[in-house]
């Protein structure tokens, strides 16, 4: 995996006393101090966060929190006090921090796309002439321009609009303009500041299944601006969580729900439905960490109700279920399954804890093993570790 | 100041004061007696060729039959507002005129005020943008804009005389300073009132300084901009008996030769001939203020 876009010691600053504020940054000051004592106000400090190519990475927080900032710091909408950010522009990574005019703009007009909270269409141009606004910036031909327009609109369901002028559409359609727009100029990054904020909560949940429906087409690299936990889990496959103009925790959608690093970030995920986002990987305990018994038997559950044979390839042999024989199947078709005590479900690592969790309630609260892409035993889930993962204990 | 010198009573500190008076007058004077006798050619030139171009367009506008001209204003009227009505009035207020017998003064103002409001916002409208991208300058601008606006017109009537002789020149010279404060502001609050957003895109997509003013700025500030071409003409047009004062030909001249004579009859025509002319301008020149396109 490669960086498309990498932070590394980002400072950014408003105000005139920067010096003093970076000063006080260093000497680890917070937010509230340096506006008391200088008069600055910081927009993010010591931001470190590399970004990697055709992932959806959500910078998440309160409102003031920093995450527009640090977003806007890509294509020097803002600009850091300190620190560099790195884009990738074809084979090379560039410094957008202290590139030349004519570098950022190439960043900007070709590499780096923005989607905004409020649209920011201009209302004098139709539809078609917003979304061929960045393509007329950077000189692109009248008819490469109108193809390339005419095909961005059909991807987002408007070229039936095209003549229209953008406050005539709706707040959802305003927006998909506004994808179109950043979209046509063909940039492998986007950025969206919380584009989806100002929409009501039905169109919002259609943009998100819809921007990830592209996504899985245009393999894009996102940096996505939320205040929004359920939004993030849904769409990002990496979260960043800030707190005060700094980053307070990294990781994947399921690292944040299980092992949030501090009362901000517990406070954030307090009301999160921990079904959407485990998978069973996620709590199952290692083969390594379960009772071994004689002949290459494990006991799947603590209780000792079901156990497998597994023999030297990491292959299930034979299962048993209260002392009788039993055959094990997938609970992928767990609806499908007659309720018998002969048989034990198995799910994959990326299977959701919900499946599993019907698998058991299906099978009398029998564990569920999971077995790997080559079905290999890898471990197991007992009703204990659904639990604790659910109440978080 | 001196007669009363002995009546006055005045207290030692308040005498201190003024024992001695600042000559601004007189280097006023100083600095436009200079003007004068080092770049006398100067202003002449631009004295005559204003009159030569003025002039000229008065002529030929008369040539024209005033009927047919007034026919081709309301056209324009149609033209730009697309309201058969307004076109109709246009035409009236117009006939009106003629038959008050004022065409010629009529024709006279219209090129001066179409003329100064033409230059004041060619001087006005780059101004504006300068001083939207530059507020430390604005700053410095407001000050000079306020004392065009507010400091009585006869006042600088005296040294344009001197400078360029009488005549529609100094009239248009004159209306200009009057007027092109208007344009500056407008254009200037236009441009600082384009919302942020629309500015960030242009700047997110990769817009150069000049892409962004002619394809962001300029068309977003552009019905403040037009706001400001009628409110400059309607300066321009209240500018029109101060002008005939140092000689433009026009409907202030028979005002001005009204209010000497104490004529009532002629002074009403005049003024609702300037008052009819004022309506039509506006009306006409209101472009752009529906929908921004």
């Amino acid at each position: 995996m490669t960086a498309a876009v990498d932070f590394k010691d980002v400072d950014i600053v408003f105000g005139a006393a920067r010096k003093e504020a970076l000063a006080l940054v260093d000497s680890g000051a917070t937010r509230q101090e340096i506006l008391e004592k200088t008069g600055a106000v910081l927009g993010c400090a010591g931001a470190n966060l590399t970004v990697n190519e055709g992932e959806i990475s959500v910078l998440m927080g309160l409102s003031g929190s920093g995450k527009s900032t640090l977003l806007r710091a890509v294509n020097l909408l803002n600009v850091p006090a300190r620190g560099n950010v790195m884009v990738k522009d074809g084979d090379r990574m560039v410094d957008v921090a202290a590139c030349d005019a004519a570098t950022l703009r190439h960043i900007r007009q070709t590499r780096v796309a923005m989607v905004f909270q409020q649209f920011g269409l201009l209302p004098w141009r139709t539809v078609a002439e917003n979304v061929g606004f960045g393509l007329e910036l950077s000189g692109v031909p009248e008819a490469e321009r109108k193809a390339r327009v005419e095909r961005q609109l059909k991807l987002v369901g408007l070229d039936q609009w095209a003549s229209k002028y953008a406050h005539e559409l709706s707040g959802g359609m305003q927006q998909r303009v506004g994808l179109a727009r950043a979209f046509a100029t063909e940039a492998p990054i986007l950025l969206m500041d919380e584009p989806f904020s100002a929409l009501d909560p039905l169109i919002r949940t259609k943009l998100q299944d819809e921007l990830l429906q592209l996504q899985a087409e245009l393999k894009k690299t996102i940096i996505f601006v939320s205040h929004d936990l359920e939004e993030a889990l849904k769409i990002g496959s990496h979260i960043t969580i800030m707190e005060g103009g700094r980053i307070v925790q990294t990781g994947a959608p399921e690292d944040i729900v299980l092992r949030p690093a501090n009362d901000y970030v517990r406070d954030f995920i307090a009301n999160v439905n921990p079904l959407s986002v485990l998978t069973a990987w996620n709590v199952m305990r290692d083969r390594r960490d379960l009772d071994h018994g004689e002949d290459g038997w494990v006991w799947l559950d603590r209780r000792k109700t079901t156990r497998f044979k597994i023999d030297e390839h990491g292959l299930v042999a034979a299962a048993e279920r209260d002392g009788k024989p039993a055959f094990w199947v997938s609970c992928a078709d767990v609806e499908a399954q007659p309720e018998e005590t002969t048989q034990v479900f198995w799910a994959n690592p990326g299977t959701s804890l919900k499946t599993v969790m019907l698998a058991m309630h299906r099978s009398q609260t029998a564990p569920v093993a999971l077995f790997d892409d080559q079905s290999r035993f890898v471990g197991a889930i007992g009703v204990r570790d659904v639990l604790s993962a659910v109440l978080r204990r | 100041m001196k007669k009363n010198e002995g009546t006055l009573a005045m207290d030692p500190v308040s005498q201190l004061i003024s024992s001695f008076k600042i000559p601004i007058g007189r280097w006023g004077k100083t600095f436009f007696d200079f003007l004068t006798t080092n770049f006398e050619w100067f202003f002449d030139s631009i004295a005559d060729g204003l009159t030569v171009v003025l002039d000229g367009l008065v002529d030929l506008l008369l040539l024209v039959p005033p009927v047919l001209l007034v026919a081709a204003i309301a056209g324009l009227a149609w033209y730009l507002q697309k309201s058969w009505k307004l076109a109709l009035a246009v035409a009236l207020g117009l006939l009106f005129i003629v038959n008050q017998d004022l065409w010629q003064e009529t024709v006279e103002t219209l090129v001066l005020v179409v003329g100064a409001a033409a230059a004041s916002m060619a001087i006005g409208v780059p101004i504006g943008i300068w001083a939207a991208h530059n507020e430390r300058g604005y700053r410095y601008l407001q000050p000079i804009l306020d004392l065009m606006q507010t400091m009585p017109t006869f006042v600088y009537l005296i040294p344009v005389l001197i400078l360029f002789g009488l005549g529609i020149a100094p009239g248009l010279i004159v209306t200009v300073i009057f007027a092109a404060p208007a344009p500056i502001r407008l254009t200037h609050l236009g441009i600082t009132s384009v919302p942020k957003p629309m500015i960030e895109a242009g700047e997110a997509f990769g817009a150069t300084k000049r892409q962004l003013l002619w394809k962001v700025e300029l068309p977003a500030a552009l019905p403040t901009i037009m706001a400001g071409l009628t409110q400059c003409i309607m300066l321009c047009l209240s500018m029109v008996v101060i002008a005939a004062l140092i000689g433009a030909n026009g409907l202030g001249k028979p005002v001005v030769r009204a209010l000497n004579s104490v004529n009532i009859p002629l002074g009403l025509e005049a003024g609702l001939a300037i008052v009819v002319l004022a309506i039509i301008l506006d009306r006409i020149s209101r472009i752009g203020t529906g929908a921004a396109k």
